[in-house]
């Protein structure tokens, strides 16, 4: 859940001014310890992090962070130059759905007996471009990919059926053209 | 480069060699187990640094946060792991809090049992993560000169702090194959962008600046810590513009000087304030807008535009949003801006807040038993002002910043943002050893001396001629004052029954001792204590009980809503910051 950050004794804002969808994108040295310092930053604040992606940079010296984080958008900005005050961290960007492309995955495992619940299941699956990862006689594996409101229609389509459960990797972010990321 | 390999030596003497070479004079720390490789190159290698053995390892962390601010090096700490370790913590964080440059070395289990709860072991790198600029845990023997060095050099630049090196027994016995003369490599690291200044930014100042009428000028600690002292001079004297200071940027602007208006915020002075209320201009250099200093966020500077120097850019926003936000070194952009002013007059502003200096002077009565405010009026005259002094925290601090005015930079040292009491004295050793051909006193209330007054003997043993001020009113006086404003005089925890004879401790310590409990006797006394410098001499001033200081602004409100004097009516709790 999050909640709004209150950096100075000024009344924390209302709840209502909560502006969700935020991404950030770090780039930080591939170190033991580098993720615990940017998230005591979050915690800290009593921000929560929505998602998280860290994996190894093209350089593996380095590695790429990628945060989905709601929450007032002032805090916001002492954040991340919170974050990019770090050693470790090398930049620190936020970007927003305009000017990146946002992915995120999705492995949705759902309890089908009978053909009948499988071909509609199935008709789900194509529509959103989704593939069958694994197929057993009760339940499949469905792999879902794209913007993350996609991955969450799909979700909330496949709920009509029994989902055993989800896994979802959290967003990945490139920002378009010849802005860095 | 060319590699200077050294055969033979293990990473401890690697790491001591570089730290000779990074010019380290002193190391204060306490030994132990897992630091006994790093103990012992001390005496293998050959160096001019000289190891100050301590009574705690809290007492380590305040001399070498002294050190460094009476000289702008870094001071250097050396511990064993988990409780050695876990005992700097408090002084760690007085540094981070107050941009104080230090390096400390911790002992660490070998790195095979880190994780199994093996002796003495403290993950000492998580523990510290949210009370450094930057930490270690050293894994390879050879990264130890990079490491260090990288260390310095993040301690030192920019904003400055706190860097701890941890160092597993492993990775400091093991030989060492590597290079003495490796190469920082900080890639996410980039101090010189503070000078690097946005030219438009310190335009739109100066425009601001040129166009106001009733100006003043903030000064912080950043603009001692990067030597505007000089620009800060020809600024205020070319704008004739006031000038106020924060508590640790007492001296960056002598307080003598005529636009001086002393130190602001919740116990600075009245005139201080009432100038900030007034304004037209804040133009602050180098201090991040403390909450002790703003009081109500929404109404500091309600009326002024606000122009904020920082070379901590995250320093921007956080608690007031200025006009212009000038990224970068004081220094630097005072040089910037200077040509781009006009030269001033601002006589009416200037006679307005004159005639604030004459209503709300800092003043104390002489009647009625002994006030710490005498003791340090007295003090400060006889040295003429010009002693280093350290401080803890309470009344005694704020008093001292009220009457023991300066007017040069690195001679007051204080906690500042943790408010660490025990600080004061610890923190006047190091500053002893850093200076030893001037006075240095420490003033400290009777509570936060007896936190790390075991650090007599490191004073007796060295010699240093400390003048330690207990001004005791066996109390914890700012929290009883507390109390008694704003919690109908219910006292709670603030008794210091039980207090020992200090002049009696200082002698079983081997130090000199004197009483004075008569406000006949001060100066006399005083004198006494000054002319001693065989060692440590404690000065037991028996103080009255019950004073109260003011002005003061009650937390978290606004600074038109100072008292100058103790108030007639029942105040509600303060509902800000502490």
């Amino acid at each position: 859940m999050s909640r709004t950050i209150t950096t100075s004794d000024k009344k924390p804002a209302p709840r209502l001014d909560l502006i969700g969808g935020h991404t950030l994108s770090m780039y930080v040295n591939n170190q033991p310890g580098v993720l615990m310092r940017i998230c005591q930053i979050f915690a800290r604040r009593a921000y929560n992090i929505d998602s998280l992606v860290v994996s190894q940079g093209r350089d593996p010296r380095f590695s790429r962070l990628t945060l989905g984080i709601s929450g007032d958008p002032a805090g916001l900005t002492q954040i991340i130059l919170q974050c990019d005050k770090l050693v470790d961290v090398i930049h620190c960007y936020e970007h927003t759905e305009g000017d990146s492309v946002v992915r995120e995955l999705a492995l949705v495992k759902v309890a089908v007996q009978g053909g009948e619940k499988r071909t509609e299941v199935l008709q789900i699956v194509e529509h959103f471009g989704g593939k069958t990862v694994d197929l057993s006689e009760s339940s499949m594996v469905i792999r879902v990919e794209g913007a993350s409101d996609k991955v969450d229609a799909a979700i909330r389509l496949l709920a009509g059926y029994e989902i055993i459960e989800t896994v979802r990797t959290g967003k990945v972010v490139m920002a378009r053209g010849e802005q860095a990321t | 480069m060319a590699k200077s390999k050294t055969p033979e030596i293990d990473g401890a003497q690697a790491l001591i060699k570089t730290l000779a070479d990074l010019g380290v004079e002193y190391i204060f720390g306490y030994s132990g187990g897992a630091a006994l490789p790093i103990f012992d190159a001390l005496e293998t290698v050959e160096s001019d640094i000289k190891f100050v053995l301590t009574r705690h390892e809290q007492g380590a962390t305040h001399m070498a946060d002294g050190y460094a601010r009476a000289t702008g090096k870094p001071g250097v700490v050396l511990v064993t792991s988990g409780p050695g370790a876990g005992n700097t913590i408090t002084g760690i964080m007085t540094a981070q809090m107050d941009s104080v440059p230090m390096i400390i070395i911790t002992g660490q289990q070998v790195t095979w049992m880190l994780g199994k709860d093996a002796f003495q072991e403290a993950d000492i790198f998580g523990i510290t993560i949210p009370v450094v600029k930057h930490n270690y845990l050293v894994r390879e023997t050879n990264e130890l000169p990079r490491i260090a060095k990288e260390a310095f050099h993040i301690a030192t630049t920019g904003r400055p702090g706190p860097v701890l090196i941890d160092v597993p027994k492993n990775v400091s016995q093991s030989p060492f194959t590597g290079d003495l003369d490796a190469e920082i490599d900080l890639p996410g690291y980039r101090p010189e962008k503070g000078y690097d200044i946005d030219s438009t930014s310190i335009e739109e100042a100066a425009r601001l600046i040129n166009l106001a009428k009733k100006p003043v000028i903030l000064a912080g600690h950043g603009a001692m810590i990067s030597g505007a002292e000089g620009e800060l001079m020809e600024l205020a004297t070319k704008l004739d513009c006031p000038v106020t200071s924060t508590l640790l940027g007492k001296g960056v602007f002598p307080e003598s000087h005529p636009l001086s208006l002393g130190m602001l915020g919740m116990h600075g002075t009245a005139y201080a304030n009432k100038a900030i209320c007034e304004c037209d201009l804040i133009f602050n250099i180098g201090s991040r807008f403390d909450d002790r200093i703003i009081g109500q966020a929404d109404k500091f500077g309600a009326n002024a535009k606000i122009i904020h120097i920082d070379i901590d850019e995250a320093e921007m926003g956080k608690m007031i949003v200025p006009d212009v936000e000038v990224v970068g070194d004081a220094k630097t952009a005072l040089k910037e801006l200077l040509p781009q002013l006009e030269k001033k007059d601002n006589p009416e502003w200037l006679e307005h807040l004159n005639g604030y200096k004459k209503k709300y002077p800092l003043a104390y009565k002489k009647q009625g038993g002994l006030r710490m405010q005498q003791v340090l009026d007295e003090i400060h005259e006889l040295t003429n002002g010009d002693a280093i002094v350290t401080t803890d925290v309470g009344q005694h601090q704020m008093w001292a910043a009220q009457f023991y005015t300066n007017d040069n930079s690195f001679k007051w040292i204080s906690s500042g943002g943790a408010g660490t009491m025990g600080f004061g004295f610890p923190a006047a050793i190091g500053a002893q050893f850093a200076c030893p051909d001037q006075t240095v006193i420490a003033v400290a209330g009777d509570g936060g001396f007896q936190m790390t007054l075991c650090e007599i003997a490191t004073a007796v043993i060295h010699k240093l001629p400390i003048k330690i001020l207990v001004l005791n009113n066996h109390y914890l006086g700012m929290v009883r004052q507390w109390q008694e404003l704003f919690f109908d005089n219910r006292e709670s925890g603030v008794d210091l029954e039980g207090n020992p004879d200090f002049v009696k401790l200082a002698e079983a310590y081997g130090a000199k001792g004197i009483n004075i409990k008569r406000p006949a006797d001060v100066k006399k006394k005083l004198q006494e204590a000054l002319d001693y410098n065989e060692g440590p001499v404690l000065i037991n001033a028996e103080c009255i009980k019950t004073d109260n200081v003011f002005p003061m602004i009650p937390a978290g409100a606004a600074l038109e809503d100072m008292l100058t004097e103790p108030p007639k009516h029942k105040m509600a709790k303060p509902v800000g910051s502490t």
